[in-house]
């Protein structure tokens, strides 16, 4: 007991100036700061910004897809005006930079598809390799097929 | 309450995940014909009775409707950690959370009425 009491005053003499100036230790909870610009200062870390912001260009799409189903809904005129709309510079821009973001998306959700699931064939795991290249292979066609269907089959 | 709270996060990221799929698989084509290809006028778009039909087929409406409830599910779930984490908000983590499953389901049921009604 009398040990512990000379050895806290000896204790304190090796504490740095700092801590010293700041009177006894108080508990205090670790808050670490971050700043709200955290995600820029490293380029692994913008992408991965970037990679979350493409959600809001895949909400995106589905106002652009309502409101031209909407516009097929109501007749050839209101087609054609959404295609003339659609062509406006302005809303040109806005899809390419979200076509930009969604296929990123693509890319990087197929990329982690086999972090996310183990396939075995006869008892072995497929290699990872090998599930992306599979998740590659279903959106080609799947775009092929969506492409077919939209332009119609044949002239 | 935690199992419950665990097990309904648990849905979310089932969501999320199917959304991610989906909208990966279907979001870069149609968005690339109908957003930069047809307005471009590097091929013309499709005719109007074609779309239509093509619109007008159940199996489309079905499969629109699934992509367009899990896209925004996606979003919802996705945008929400965005907001929170990305602009170290946690005082608004609530309020953010329901605003965007709010605007998921809006979303959702305006995709019904404009595929069903």
């Amino acid at each position: 007991m009398s040990e512990l009491a000379n050895a806290s005053p000896n204790r304190r003499e090796v504490s740095t100036p700092g801590e010293r100036a700041s009177g006894p230790a108080r508990p205090r909870t670790y808050r670490p700061r971050i700043s709200r610009l955290w995600w820029v200062h490293r380029r692994s870390y913008l992408l991965f910004a970037l990679r979350e912001l493409s959600s809001l260009f895949v909400a995106w799409f589905v106002v652009y897809l309502l409101l031209l189903v909407a516009a097929v809904h109501g007749g050839s005129g209101s087609y054609h005006a959404f295609l003339e709309w659609g062509s406006s510079p302005w809303l040109l821009v806005v899809n390419v930079v979200a076509l930009a973001f969604v296929v990123l998306h693509a890319i990087t959700w197929f990329n982690l598809a086999p972090q996310a699931m183990v396939i075995r064939l006869r008892g072995r795991r497929v290699p990872s390799r090998m599930v992306a290249a599979g998740h590659f292979a279903a959106w080609v066609v799947v775009s092929a097929v969506v492409a077919w269907i939209v332009l119609g089959a044949g002239p | 309450m935690t199992a419950r709270r665990s097990s309904a996060e648990a849905a979310a990221w089932l969501l999320f995940g199917a959304g991610g799929v989906v909208s990966a698989l279907l979001v870069p084509v149609l968005l690339l014909l109908f957003g930069v290809v047809f307005p471009l006028g590097l091929l013309a778009p499709p005719e109007y009775p074609h779309l239509a039909a093509v619109l007008g087929h159940p199996l489309t409406r079905i499969v629109l409707f699934g992509l367009c409830v899990l896209a925004l599910l996606h979003w919802a779930h996705r945008f929400r950690y965005t907001l929170s984490e990305g602009l170290q908000l946690p005082r608004l983590r609530a309020p953010i959370t329901l605003l965007c499953y709010a605007g998921a389901l809006a979303g959702s049921v305006w995709a019904a009425v404009v595929l069903f009604g």
